[in-house]
Parts: C-alpha cells; sequence; structure tokens
C-alpha cells in the first residue's frame, strides 16, 4: 500500500504513520475504550445522518470503496465536510482508481491509499481546469467564474 | 439554441484528451479491457456483439443545421454510411473503431458535441419535448432547464459512480411527448395557482424488468431550487439504492419498496440542509442560459396559407403527409413537421449520410437551422412556414424521407435487438420491419389511427414495451425466439404499464397476432376512439380471444 496526500493541489507520496483505527461502531459502542484511537473508520453503508458526536478527536477519518463502482462514500465525504465541517484528513480505502481521484478530491478527500503511479495520479488532477458545480473543494464553478467575468466587463 | 462558451468547450476538448490518454493506455496494453471498461462506458462506448458502437448525446434533442451534417459526416468517415437514433434522443454508430473513436469525438468537440455520460451509472443524457419552443401547449420552453440540468449533472463529482444509471427528463406541455412518468427523475414545468411557475417532480418511473409508473414527490417545486432539489433526491439515492442486485439498483427499486412518501420526507429533510449552500443558480445564470433559447423571430404571417391549401388539393400523398407528420405550431402561418425514420419495411431510427446532410440543408433553409431527434426514433423540423410545406414535403420525398406515419401503426419504436446487443434474447428489428411490411398501405394505418407498437429483445426494455399500446417483448424458449404481447400501456400523461396478453408467439404468429389486434379494434371502436381508449373500454379480454382463438 502506497499512500498519497493532497497538499495545495497536487498529490505527495507520504509516510505512512502508524494510525490506531476504530470503527465507527466500536466506537459508539465504547468511546471510553478507544480513547487513543487516532482514526475513525466509516463503513459507506452506515448513515451519517444520526451521527451526533465530536469527529474533531481524530486526525482521519477513513472512508471506503469496495469497488469502484460503489460511490456511496463519495457522498459521505461531502457530507463530513460540508455539513459536519471535519477539517482533518479524510482517507480513501479500497478500489481507488486513477481516474477517480478527481472526484474523490473534488468531494473532500485529501488522501489515497493508491497503489498506481503518482505522476500519472497528478496528471490525472489536473485533466480538468474547471467545473461545472460546487462541491467540498474550493474550485469556482463554471457560473461563478462567467458572473465574476461578467462584473469584471 | 445554446451555445458553448469557452468554459463549455473547454470542458468538452479535456474530456476528449483525457479519453485519447486512455484509449492510448489500453491499446499500449497498459490498460486490460476489464480496466478500460469502467473508462469507455464513462463516454458512450460500448463493446457490442460483433463490434464497438458510439453513443453520442444530443442534449435534450436540439441539434443544429450544422451539427446534423457533422453527424452525417461522422457517419461515412467512421462508420459504414449510417447512423441510429435512439429512444433517448442520441445518436448511436454500430461500426466505429476503437482507434479511432478520439478523432471522432474530435471531429463531434469541433461541432459543440460530446458522448459525455451517455453511458455509465451517472446521470445520463436529459431528455425533453421534442416540441419545446415551437408548440403552443406549452407554459415555456423546457430547454433551458434542462441545459441547467446537463451542466450541472456534467463530471458530478459525487454522481458518478450511481448504484445504476439515472435518466432525467423534462415537459411544459400538458401533452407529455417525453415520458417523464416513466424516468427515473421526470419534472413538469406548470403554472400553479398562484400563477407561479415551478415543477412538479416525479420520481422512480422505469421501465426494465420491473416497471413501474412514477410518483409524485413534490407538486410544486419553485425554479430557482430546482438543482438542489435533483442534488437531495440523487444524494438520498447514492446512499441509499440498492447495490447487491444490479436489477434492483434503479431509483424506482428504493421509492417502491420504501414508499413514495417515506422517499420524499428522505429527500426533503436532505433538501433542507442544502437548499441554500450555494448548489442553485444565481438568476443572472439562469437568464443567460435563457437568454439562448429566446424565441426565433417569426414573420407576422396569416395562418391560412393560399399556396398550401392548392398543393393539398391537388397532391393526395402530400395531404396524407400534413394530416399525419405536421403539427399545430405557436406562431401563426408556421407548422412543425415530423420527419418519419420508419419508412415501410426499413430499420426504426436509422439514416443514411446522404440523409443526414439533406435534413440539415432542408432545416436550414425551412426550419430557422433547427431539427429535434424524438425518443420516438424520429426527427423533427420545429418551425417551418405553411407556405414553404410543400417544398420541405419535396425534398424529403427525394430523398426516402416522407413517410407518412407519425403516431400510426407503423412508426415503430425497436431496440437493436439479437442484430446487435449482447444482452438481447431475440431480434426486435425483423419483427418491425413485418409488422410495418404487413401494414404498408398507408391509407389503411389512417383509418386505424393512433398505434403505437414498441418492441424490446429482452427484458431489458430499451424498446419500451411496456408502454406500447401493444408492446413485443422477445424471449427465449428452449434456444427459440419467442414473443410475448402486452396491451394497454402508455409513456404519455396518461402512463400505464402493458398487460401480459397470455403465453409466447413465435415470430411467424407475432405479425398475425398484431393484425389480430387491429381487427378487434376496428371492429369495436365507437367515435374517435383510439386503440388504446377501445382497450381500456372494453378491458383484455376481447382481444385475448382473438389473439388466441383456435391458435
Amino acid at each position: 500500500m502506497k499512500l498519497l496526500k493532497l497538499s495545495r493541489g497536487r498529490l505527495y507520496p507520504a509516510l505512512e504513520e502508524p494510525l490506531s483505527e476504530v470503527s465507527l461502531e466500536d466506537w459508539l459502542d465504547n468511546p471510553q475504550g478507544h480513547a487513543d484511537a487516532t482514526a475513525l473508520k466509516i463503513s459507506n453503508d452506515v448513515s451519517l445522518a444520526s451521527i451526533r458526536c465530536d469527529l474533531a478527536g481524530f486526525s482521519t477519518i477513513i472512508l471506503e470503496f469496495p469497488a469502484f463502482k460503489d460511490g456511496r462514500a463519495y457522498s459521505q465525504a461531502r457530507i463530513l465536510r460540508e455539513r459536519y465541517g471535519f477539517t482533518g484528513e479524510i482517507r480513501a480505502r479500497g478500489d481507488v482508481l486513477r481516474d477517480q481521484l478527481l472526484f474523490m478530491a473534488r468531494c473532500g478527500v485529501d488522501a489515497f491509499e493508491f497503489t498506481g503511479d503518482a505522476d500519472g495520479a497528478n496528471e490525472a488532477l489536473k485533466e480538468f481546469s474547471f467545473a461545472y458545480q460546487r462541491a467540498a473543494d474550493d474550485l469556482q464553478p463554471v457560473w461563478r467564474k462567467r458572473l465574476d467575468r461578467a462584473a469584471a466587463a | 439554441m445554446y451555445r458553448y462558451d469557452e468554459f463549455d468547450a473547454t470542458m468538452v476538448a479535456e474530456r476528449v484528451a483525457q479519453f485519447r490518454g486512455q484509449v492510448q493506455r489500453r491499446l499500449s496494453g497498459e490498460l486490460t479491457e476489464d480496466q478500460f471498461k469502467p473508462l469507455r462506458l464513462m463516454n458512450g462506448l460500448y463493446l457490442q456483439l460483433h463490434a464497438y458502437m458510439l453513443r453520442v448525446a444530443i442534449p435534450y434533442g436540439t441539434l443544429s443545421s450544422k451539427q446534423m451534417r457533422r453527424l452525417g459526416e461522422v457517419a461515412r468517415k467512421y462508420d459504414k454510411g449510417y447512423g441510429h437514433f435512439t429512444t433517448r434522443q442520441n445518436i448511436q454508430y454500430n461500426w466505429p473503431a476503437l482507434v479511432d473513436v478520439p478523432d471522432l469525438l474530435d471531429d463531434l468537440a469541433d461541432v459543440e458535441m460530446h458522448a459525455i455520460q451517455t453511458s455509465g451509472n451517472c446521470i445520463r443524457n436529459v431528455t425533453s419535448d421534442q416540441y419545446a419552443g415551437a408548440s403552443a401547449e406549452e407554459i415555456e420552453d423546457p430547454r433551458p432547464y434542462c441545459e441547467m440540468i446537463r451542466q450541472w449533472s456534467t463530471f458530478h463529482p459525487e454522481f458518478s459512480f450511481l448504484p445504476r444509471k439515472f435518466k432525467i427528463a423534462v415537459t411544459a406541455a400538458p401533452h407529455d411527448r417525453a415520458a417523464v412518468k416513466v424516468h427515473d427523475i421526470g419534472l413538469i414545468l406548470y403554472k400553479n395557482e398562484e400563477g407561479e411557475t415551478g415543477f412538479e417532480v416525479i420520481v422512480g418511473g422505469g421501465l426494465g424488468r420491473t416497471p413501474y409508473v412514477g410518483h409524485t414527490i413534490r407538486k410544486f417545486l419553485p425554479k430557482k431550487h430546482l438543482l438542489s432539489y435533483l442534488e437531495a433526491i440523487l444524494r438520498v439515492y447514492n446512499l441509499e439504492g440498492r447495490r447487491d442486485n444490479m436489477y434492483k439498483a434503479r431509483i424506482k427499486i428504493l421509492v417502491n419498496s420504501e414508499g413514495a412518501e417515506k422517499f420524499a420526507e428522505a429527500v426533503e429533510a436532505e433538501w433542507a440542509q442544502i437548499k441554500d449552500s450555494g448548489i442553485d443558480l444565481p438568476r443572472e445564470e439562469m437568464a443567460r442560459i435563457d437568454a439562448y433559447f429566446a424565441p426565433p423571430v417569426f414573420e407576422k404571417l396569416s395562418d391560412e396559407s393560399a399556396v398550401l391549401e392548392e398543393k393539398k388539393a391537388s397532391d393526395k400523398n402530400f395531404a396524407r403527409w400534413l394530416r399525419l407528420n405536421t403539427f399545430a405550431h405557436k406562431a401563426p402561418g408556421y407548422a412543425i413537421v415530423n420527419i418519419s425514420l420508419k419508412p415501410i419495411g426499413g430499420v426504426p431510427g436509422d439514416i443514411s449520410d446522404v440523409q443526414m446532410e439533406a435534413v440539415a440543408d432542408i432545416a436550414e433553409e425551412y426550419s430557422l437551422d433547427e431539427i429535434r431527434a424524438t425518443h420516438e426514433q424520429n426527427l423533427v423540423l420545429p418551425h417551418v412556414k405553411k407556405d414553404d410545406l410543400y417544398a420541405v414535403y419535396a425534398a424529403l420525398k427525394a430523398v426516402d424521407l416522407a413517410t407518412a406515419n407519425i403516431g400510426m401503426v407503423s412508426d415503430i419504436i425497436a431496440c437493436p435487438g439479437l442484430d446487435y446487443c449482447s444482452l438481447a434474447n431475440a431480434r426486435s428489428i425483423p419483427i418491425a420491419q413485418r409488422i410495418s411490411e404487413r401494414f404498408a398501405d398507408l391509407g389503411l394505418q389512417e383509418d386505424v389511427g393512433e398505434l403505437k407498437i414498441k418492441i424490446s429483445g429482452c427484458i431489458n426494455a430499451c424498446g419500451h414495451h411496456h408502454v406500447g399500446h401493444i408492446g413485443i417483448l422477445g424471449v427465449d424458449k428452449k434456444g427459440e425466439e419467442f414473443y410475448q404481447v402486452t396491451l394497454g400501456g402508455s409513456g404519455a400523461e396518461d402512463a400505464s404499464i402493458g398487460e401480459i396478453a397470455g403465453r409466447g408467439l413465435s415470430s411467424d404468429q407475432v405479425v398475425d397476432a398484431v393484425e389480430k389486434l387491429v381487427g378487434v379494434y376496428r371492429e369495436r371502436r365507437q367515435g374517435k376512439e383510439r386503440f388504446l381508449d377501445t382497450y381500456r373500454r372494453l378491458g383484455a379480454e376481447p382481444f385475448k380471444e382473438a389473439l388466441y382463438e383456435a391458435a
């Protein structure tokens, strides 16, 4: 397993510091028993609507992509960023492919357990200059750019 | 018509470049076919029985002459000289070589076209009423909203790996030509009692192996909230839709297993959280997109055309074409012209390169440069002066595109079936051809009146058989092609799912069966009843009897 981390629009190979992982279920069951956990693992069939807990104690949340076709964690990532304001690392684990990195990054994922080539991964992030819609990243949607340009003209 | 600005053009150009890289990685062996599959499927490229098939998007079915001309050129340059219009207002090419596809896409990008999201488990090309902007029936032109949805859904980072494909249709007329009730989301633009326009939101319709008519989950959605509401629906579906079984993964299964009310509650709860988070377009951007669809300047004309009346009286065939293939336009002195892609004995939806170029020329000269594709696999010239109708008819006739059969028994929807498709159990096209030949007499067809026959070569129902007045489904019975007949379906505003008439029929019997059904209708119809009306009044019995009597 290799780890790539996103920093200011670029992916860098990162050292794999050992994480102390706990699943959401185990942690909700017994928070005291997992007081030293640093990473919260959320499986992709868990509804985040009902989480009423403090995520800030974790440095990392791990989301699962068991198969590239299974896109539930894209929604989970956005909810964690945009609704719960989680500012720590969101890490994608599982079937993480080159051509999905941009979508994941736009949804708020900023660390990737990625076995492919790091240069290719960086190319993939740069394949599109614009985006049509707002997401969890700081990219301005095209309609905002249009408005700004019209205002400047 | 919408025109790309630099942002739109860049997005499409970058997509082609990205796909070119993906094809190169495949051709060099860096990617296996298995790894390449999800990538090509994001770009409308399927591997069929004999070759790759490329599906090109025609957003909401609107084309310029320049675009149609290019579609013809592409057919000649990269395919075998023809294309195939589909039930989703798209066009398919059946024979491109993989190595050529990036160049083909570059040629399309030159005329602001692409194959983005024409396959894969994402939000597909949005469809609409082919008479949009031309019919007096509509509240307003639905296409600006289609374009807003197109942009919002293009490369949506959250919704590119949904449980299953996702289709949205929009209409703004009481007469539903976009089949909104059998889409994942159907939107009907209308004016409420307070005089505001907004959308009725229908979710969970669909065909396939479990057909459903959709449920209204919101009676009135203000226009300005369109995108945030769609985002809420998609998010609930993305998280909650089934992924364990691809046949149960469409949103219709979620909506119908949870119940529409519970699903609506989940959507409303999600929407409450996101509606003010900057998803919806600001008024200025809505107005910008709207402006592209401003009605063209129509000449001030009398609604009567002396030229037309004279030709109508002297040419019986023209008069029939006029009755069956033209439709009332909102501007006096204009008409909407339907071009049938269902010649007697032909392949439904197929069109040659030469015909495409002819249609482009005719539209340029006579229809304000606009063409539409319909979900019934025909084309439309939306803005033709009545004075020009005869010239248009003659020009269409010269390229064999003047068959007068719109809505008639030979205006059949058929999927590609076993002639092309790797999923099919049986052939569809030859059945359509033989039914069409059996009813070759256009006078007889006109007497029979509106009758929608839809044929699918397997249970996936690409030929919409569930909503055919007469539906025909191909099944495989011990290696032999059999056909199951359904009766009484409709994909229009009176949507319903057809009922199975009885045991399957052989390919020889099925054409006779249609003739028998038509016979019952002609005997029993009252007044101006269509086949469907008579069926609904009488019920299935007399039709079943005729179908299975001593057969």
